[in-house]
């Protein structure tokens, strides 16, 4: 009998989603599904505030990258005002975007993916988490928390404040880097670097031992989006849109970021409260693109930090053309942090983050603004739409997690086609599938649970929605 | 003028015939809470946080319009005052879309100040949500009215300060709401001389300077003391 079986809610991931395996009659996966089951409404209720307000609000879509959504809110407001805003404000908000980078990025792969590859599928899930790491090997935990800790200094130097900082505002930014600041940042960057030398060794160990995973696990041709510089290099703020397909070739290059409706379609679909984004010109769903570390190291010809170019080198051997694996996202978030450390080494040599030009002052210059910027899980878009009076008409806002959402349902479908059979649905498997998509770091909300307090519910229900089986852990 | 003596909070104090408690309690350094209350325009007691117990009278009677009188005994800190004081305040917290973490006044903010103060944890009562609008049509300045308490401190400045008179209150009960001239938009008036006065004595981020964002409406009240000072009493040293 054809049958669901429900993951939910899915674990150490950022916010509240579930999935669901659909079997056949012959107890083969037919299809899964990953579904967003929190709806926030944010594009609705901004509508009627003034602009300035944006990224203090929009921010609070999210505690673990508020940071990207108040520099892209911040950008659109640079647009609706269309100014230039001085460089000391744009190196400013790029530095903090790094600290970001690092420190989410740190919590992805030490925190919520670690403890599936450095402990094993097969760990009870009472010690596959953070905690088990610690167990196993307390000094990796510690300086992966430490890692994170940094990127989130950075942030706090900056804007005052860890998560929320009410610093980047249309038109530039509200503080400067201190000199005391300065230092502790240079302090602590040796140590950054070592660790993440560490973490880089010990993802090239895992690679050599999961292969299969490497095969399996959200390995398809689609397409790769992010933003470059106008020499094809690696950007995280600022930029222009670059699209590559699965063999490595361009096929639309230097996009300005305010058409990227000429570029992008969104589709709804009556499952999830998450839309997919499609590349327009191929249509739905054989649009299907991907976003983030793994994208961003795709679409780059250079990081443009002699580290950071050395590791990319290696990545870009993993691939035919592109890089397809999407267990490799790991992989490419690390390199992304090392890019991220040699940036912000550069910056702390440069006198003009202690400027005190910040902020370019203007009215309402253009009734629409499109910012966006990218964000440690991909290119985030915020596109405003206001009245002469500077009041929002409409808002529209395109997340990263969205952007990959067609890549994790083929992905959660090719791990379950491998690893589910039959009535019997063991713990470890639907660990597997998790992994999918945890690889991708999706950030589902504004709010963080508590790492490895969830439990997880599986069900298994038959076509007329009778539950037959029932599982939970937690 | 004849001097009165009284107890407030057990404290003999003596004070000017005329004073308010407020006033009085002032000077002998004893803090009542306040919200409607501005130091350079008249009080009007609509906030009822200043209220006070007064011994011999069973209801409780705001300490900025009550007149000192000889032999009275005051006190302005008792549970059921606390207890008053607290009810208040969530009533405005519950009555329009007060979001303290994205206003422009956070940090800056009397009401969020005194609900910090009074011990206010949570609110009790069900949240409204009214649907109210942001007027944006002025050149310099905004007007939220979600974030309004109505205390009407804007229109007693405009009319007693400034002398415009553009600021007024329309509409009964919760449907009050600070007008400009006769309804219109802000942009659109003609008595307004832009002199932002109503900006610099709103308590919450009701009215802001356009273009605020989180945090950053900071208000000089002293100056529109200093103005009054200045014209009644002929001092010009702020």
């Amino acid at each position: 009998m054809a049958k669901r079986i429900v993951i939910d809610p899915v674990t150490r991931i950022e916010g509240h989603a579930k999935i669901s395996i659909f079997m056949d009659d012959a107890g083969n996966v037919a299809d899964a599904e990953f579904h967003v089951v929190e709806f926030r409404g944010f594009e609705k209720f901004c509508e009627g505030r003034p602009y300035p307000e944006m990224p203090g609000i929009t921010q609070r879509i999210c505690g673990i990258c508020p940071v990207s959504h108040t520099l892209a809110s911040a950008k659109a407001g640079d647009a609706i005002m269309a100014v230039n805003i001085p460089p000391a404000a744009d190196k400013l908000r790029r530095l903090m975007n790094l600290g970001q980078f690092v420190q989410s990025h740190a919590l992805s792969f030490f925190h919520l993916s670690a403890p599936d590859f450095l402990l094993g599928w097969d760990t009870p899930p009472a010690t596959r988490n953070v905690f088990g790491i610690i167990a196993s090997n307390a000094g990796l935990a510690r300086a992966g928390i430490r890692l994170r800790q940094f990127g989130q200094e950075i942030i706090e130097i900056l804007g005052a404040k860890k998560v929320h900082p009410a610093w980047a505002v249309p038109g530039g930014v509200r503080s400067n880097l201190s000199a005391e600041g300065r230092a502790r940042i240079k302090a602590w960057l040796p140590e950054a670097y070592a660790t993440t030398d560490v973490a880089l060794e010990i993802w090239k160990k895992t690679m050599k031992t999961h292969g299969r995973e490497i095969q399996i696990f959200g390995n398809f041709p689609s397409l790769f989006m992010g933003l470059v510089t106008p020499d094809g290099s690696w950007e995280h703020h600022g930029g222009k849109l670059r699209f590559t397909d699965s063999s490595g070739s361009i096929i639309a290059d230097q996009v300005d970021v305010t058409n990227y409706k000429d570029y992008i379609g969104e589709a709804v679909q009556n499952t999830s409260y998450l839309k997919s984004p499609y590349y327009l010109p191929l249509g739905f769903p054989e649009g299907i693109y991907r976003v983030g570390p793994l994208a961003r190291l795709n679409v780059a010809e250079q990081m443009g930090t002699p580290k950071a170019d050395e590791e990319l080198k290696k990545f870009k051997k993993l691939g035919r053309g592109a890089v397809t694996s999407s267990f490799l996202y790991h992989y490419a978030r690390l390199i992304e942090i090392l890019a991220s450390l040699e940036f912000i080494e550069r910056y702390m040599d440069d006198p003009e983050l202690s400027s005190d030009y910040l902020c370019a002052d203007a009215g309402i210059n253009s009734l629409r603004g499109v910012g966006a910027s990218e964000a440690p899980r991909g290119t985030l878009f915020h596109d405003y739409t206001v009245d002469r009076n500077g009041l929002l008409q409409k808002v529209n806002l395109i997340v990263a997690t969205g952007q990959n959402n067609l890549a994790m349902n083929q992905t959660v479908a090719q791990i379950a086609r491998h690893y589910v059979r039959g009535n019997d649905i063991p713990e470890a498997m639907l660990n597997r599938v998790e992994h999918g998509i945890r690889c991708y770091d999706p950030c589902l909300s504004c709010s963080t649970h508590a790492v490895g307090q969830m439990p997880l519910h599986v069900q298994l229900i038959a076509p007329d929605g009778k539950v037959l089986d029932e599982k939970m852990r937690g | 003028m004849a001097a009165k003596t009284l107890t407030i909070d057990g404290k003999q104090i003596t004070a000017e015939e005329g004073e308010t408690i407020l006033q009085a309690a002032t000077e002998a350094g004893i803090k009542i809470p306040t919200l409607c209350h501005l130091e350079g325009v008249y009080d009007i007691g609509a906030c009822r946080l200043c209220l006070v117990e007064v011994t011999g009278t069973p209801k409780l009677l705001p300490a900025c319009t009550l007149k000192v009188a000889e032999g009275m005994e005051v006190s302005t800190d008792t549970e059921r005052l606390r207890k008053y004081r607290r009810m208040t305040l969530e009533l405005l917290f519950a009555e329009r879309n007060h979001v303290c973490a994205v206003c422009v006044a956070n940090g800056h903010c009397e009401l969020q100040t005194l609900a910090y103060s009074q011990g206010m944890e949570h609110v009790r009562y069900e949240y409204t949500f009214p649907k109210w609008n942001v007027d944006n049509t002025h050149r310099l300045f905004g007007m939220d009215h979600n974030r309004c308490i109505l205390c009407t401190r804007c229109v007693r400045v405009c009319w007693h300060i400034e002398g415009a008179g553009t600021k007024n209150v329309s509409g009964r009960g919760g449907k009050s709401k600070i007008i400009t001239d006769l309804n219109q938009e802000w942009g659109d008036s003609e008595s307004c001389t832009e002199c932002g006065k109503c900006v610099m004595s709103c308590p919450t981020g009701a009215l802001f300077q356009k273009g605020s964002t989180v945090g950053e409406s900071e208000r000089d009240r002293n100056k529109l003391e200093f103005i009054v000072n200045a014209r009644e009493k002929k001092q010009w040293n702020a």
